[in-house]
């Protein structure tokens, strides 16, 4: 064994040194890799639920239909009927969940209203637009709209 | 600051790219690759093509190419949003990542090419050292020994034999180390000033320069520090590799140049706009002009023109330094240019570079230098030159 | 069939296909369990994507200011999941005049004349969930990847911030979260389709712009649209599997 190592014992002991290396990146690789990775492909699978775990914050407008049927009604069978209600009254998940621990605030009409329909060269031709100098200055929109059901008279 | 950067966009940039996403610390890692790359194929120049003319170079190229590759890392990991993450890149690398590579790459070049490479070529004098040294420099170059105190012919020649074989395999290494990092630029189909499959090749080849450019440049001057004169032939064929190697590497920068100008894709207005205003600078002026052209001038002027050897070694000189910084501007016009256009092709943004944050000029700089007080420490470990050590009275024989 | 009763009809066929199991999700949630029933989704039956109709969008940027609350995005200039972009074309030029003042955010202040002849629309973007995406492809450590179901989604705990990703997307969708130093973008709201909701942003859309879509649904309208309707993609030379749909979108869109 001397003379199959004569001349070569340094050799050998680095090869030992890499030997080690690869021995330790070994060891850690099994215990460092999270345990989810490579379950559906080269990532950790434990992120797809961290994802899915993120908080929902907008109800959306199946929700709201369930408490405020009657305002819905009114809704569906109106213009407005593809907008859903938190476009207009804002997130409102903490309310559909609990709807004391989150009053909706009733929004500035003319600032909202105006926001969508306020003339714009860029607006697609057919959607309903103004020019709020010329439509009622300053006025309050639902005074002759209703907010909920645009093409029918306002509620009283 | 987001509001003065919003304010230095001119046209229309998708909102996200308004920020630039790499910074000079981008630049400043395929510099020093480049410059281990480059460095390190100089010295297989007379360990596998048997360049004579060179050897007085080789220790100094392969330290030099260590004390760099050393610090390659750091301006990755400065620029890291979490670089306590990084060794995922060891854990879970994703093949189809270029980047993904460079771990693995890294690591492999430091250890199994360079570390090994200057082990085997040093031991002769580490294990004399370990003998004569006293204090915690014996105990250093008996570690660095691995304990073996053989020295013998037969060992040596196994060692030259092993050395030779490690250059051989160092040098497509180098071309892996560095050709990566072009490839990273290069397969990215989102961006076409980057995207060109000769950005690998202009890469490995500028890398060459470089390195070819730095170790011509510390010879020189380690020579003047120690008032040793100057072996001239080892210079001039050194500076003569530097005009090859850089007439290959301006070809194929110039043959990529004037194909996007003839065929002039939709990227092409935008870019060209660019290259006018906001990299003229950079790319026309320094790169160019400055860092490419006047150095190969002036280098084949000492090919064509009998020349005295120290007006030789004062061009040789300037053509270094305008040469690491016609190829540092490369990197810069790369890695900045790429992201100063919109995607759009509506619109171009600015480069704020601050100067003492995480990502500003400071750390660059300090980054920069950091290599030369490592080789500093390096050869003063592992001298690339037989010191005559009459300083030093030899102790009792061991 | 008139317009009006068409649009209606394929809102409300939406609204129906969502609506049962958003409800049941509410339910549970107001009965106070916390974590309502995940059995139901199986990824293996879905494949998400979202169509944007051009034709409708008024640039009031409901979806941007949707997402930035749905998906706590940060408020500062620079960093969108989802913009809008107004486009505005002079007849004969080569490139049309585009601008995005704060991603849309408070909508679109008017600044050109009507009459000028130029044609003009807004055009929203996000994250087009591409099928053979570049960015997951560069990504070095498995950071971000395609979900089973079509998404593509950023695991925050393993992202390095790197910014490789950021480059490679051809949509300039992807950003650096400031807070956390990880890579963020539009991810179609995952939180929420996978429980039958849908994304933020075609919650809150007015007009129906946006519309998100099943493709491996039969019942989802947008086999029928994309049936009858001319769509593109944004950058098909890319050929990145793009899943958000454009319908009559311009040739001068970037």
């Amino acid at each position: 064994m001397n003379r199959l190592f004569k001349d070569k014992e340094h050799l050998v002991r680095v090869a030992g040194l890499f030997a080690a290396g690869i021995v330790l990146f070994v060891v850690a690789r099994a215990v460092l890799v999270p345990k989810t990775f490579g379950e559906y492909g080269h990532y950790r699978g434990g992120a797809l639920a961290d994802v899915r775990a993120n908080p929902v914050v907008y109800a959306g407008r199946a929700a709201c239909v369930e408490c405020h049927a009657e305002e819905g009604e009114r809704w569906k069978g109106g213009k407005h009927h593809g907008i859903g209600c938190e476009a207009c009254h804002g997130a409102l998940g903490k309310h559909a969940a609990d709807p004391s621990s989150l009053k909706p605030v009733k929004p500035d009409a003319r600032t909202l209203c105006l926001g969508c329909h306020a003339t714009n060269v860029a607006k697609p031709a057919k959607f309903p637009q103004i020019d709020p100098k010329d439509h009622m200055e300053g006025g309050l929109c639902t005074t002759c709209h209703d907010q909920h059901a645009p093409d029918k008279e306002p509620k009283k | 600051m987001e509001e003065s950067l919003l304010h230095a966009v001119q046209g229309y940039m998708y909102p996200n790219e308004v920020e630039l996403q790499w910074s000079i610390l981008i630049v400043l890692y395929p510099f020093i690759t480049g410059l281990v790359a480059g460095a390190f194929i100089l010295a297989s120049l007379e360990r596998v093509f048997n360049v004579q003319a060179v050897k007085p170079t080789y220790r100094l190229a392969l330290l030099s190419a260590l004390a760099f590759l050393i610090v390659a890392p750091l301006p990755l990991q400065l620029h890291l949003g979490h670089p306590e993450r990084s060794i995922e890149m060891y854990l879970t690398p994703h093949t189809s990542s270029a980047m993904a590579m460079f771990g693995f790459v890294y690591l492999w070049y430091l250890m199994a090419v360079l570390v090994l490479e200057i082990w085997l070529d040093y031991r002769k004098e580490i294990v004399l050292m370990a003998r004569t040294e006293t204090g915690w420099k014996k105990t250093l170059y008996k570690v660095l020994s691995l304990g073996v105190d053989n020295v013998s012919e037969e060992s040596l020649r196994i060692d030259d034999k092993l050395g030779r074989f490690i250059t051989i395999i160092g040098i497509p290494s180098a071309f892996l180390l560095h050709g990566y990092v072009g490839f990273i630029f290069g397969s990215i189909k989102a961006n076409p000033w980057w995207s060109t499959p000769v950005m690998p090749i202009v890469f490995l080849f500028s890398a060459i320069v470089s390195g070819i450019a730095l170790v011509m440049l510390l010879y020189l001057a380690v020579c003047v520090l120690k008032g040793v004169p100057v072996d001239m032939p080892c210079v001039d064929t050194i500076a003569r590799y530097l005009f090859y190697a850089f007439l290959i590497d301006f070809s194929i920068e110039l043959m990529d140049l004037i194909h996007r100008i003839y065929e002039a894709d939709e990227s092409f207005q935008s870019l060209d706009f660019m290259v006018h205003t906001r990299l003229y600078t950079s790319q026309i002026l320094i790169q160019i002009v400055f860092g490419t052209i006047v150095p190969l001038g002036f280098l084949a002027f000492t090919q064509l023109v009998k020349l005295s050897e120290s007006a030789r070694r004062g061009i040789y000189t300037l053509a270094g330094v305008l040469t690491l910084m016609g190829i540092f501007a490369m990197r810069w016009n790369v890695v900045i240019g790429g992201q100063l256009f919109s995607k759009s092709f509506l619109g171009y943004t600015t480069y704020k570079m601050d100067f003492a944050t995480k990502e500003g000029l400071l750390p660059a700089i300090v980054l920069l230098l950091l290599p030369f007080a490592i080789l500093w420490a390096l050869v003063k470990v592992l001298p690339p030159w037989e010191e005559p050590r009459e300083a030093k009275p030899e102790p009792a024989a061991a | 069939m008139s317009q009006d009763r068409r649009e209606f009809l394929a809102t409300a066929g939406r609204v129906l296909i969502l609506t049962a199991p958003a409800a049941a999700y509410w339910d549970a949630l107001a009965e106070g369990k916390t974590e309502p029933e995940e059995a139901a989704y199986r990824m293996a039956d879905h494949f998400w994507g979202m169509i944007v109709d051009i034709d409708k969008c008024i640039g009031c940027g409901s979806c941007v200011r949707a997402c930035k609350t749905e998906n706590n995005v940060p408020l500062e200039p620079f960093y969108f999941r989802t913009w809008v972009e107004r486009y505005h074309v002079e007849p004969l030029s080569e490139h049309p005049e585009v601008d995005s003042p704060n991603g849309g955010y408070g909508g679109f202040p008017e600044k050109y004349a009507p009459g000028d002849k130029a044609k003009s629309f807004f055009v929203p973007k996000l994250c087009n969930q591409c099928a053979h995406s570049p960015c997951t492809q560069v990504c070095p450590v498995g950071a971000t990847f395609e979900s089973p179901d079509g998404a593509v989604l950023v695991d925050k705990t393993y992202c390095l911030g790197c910014r490789y990703c950021v480059q490679a997307c051809p949509y300039g969708c992807r950003f650096i979260d400031p807070r956390t130093n990880t890579v963020d973008k539009c991810n179609l709201c995952y939180h929420r389709i996978t429980k039958g909701l849908t994304t933020a942003c075609c919650e809150n859309c007015p007009t129906g712009a946006r519309q998100l879509v099943d493709l491996k649904d039969p019942r989802d309208p947008v086999h029928e649209f994309l049936r009858t309707h001319r769509v593109h993609v944004l950058k098909p030379q890319m050929a990145t599997g793009s899943k958000v749909f454009y319908n009559a979108l311009d040739g001068s869109v970037r």
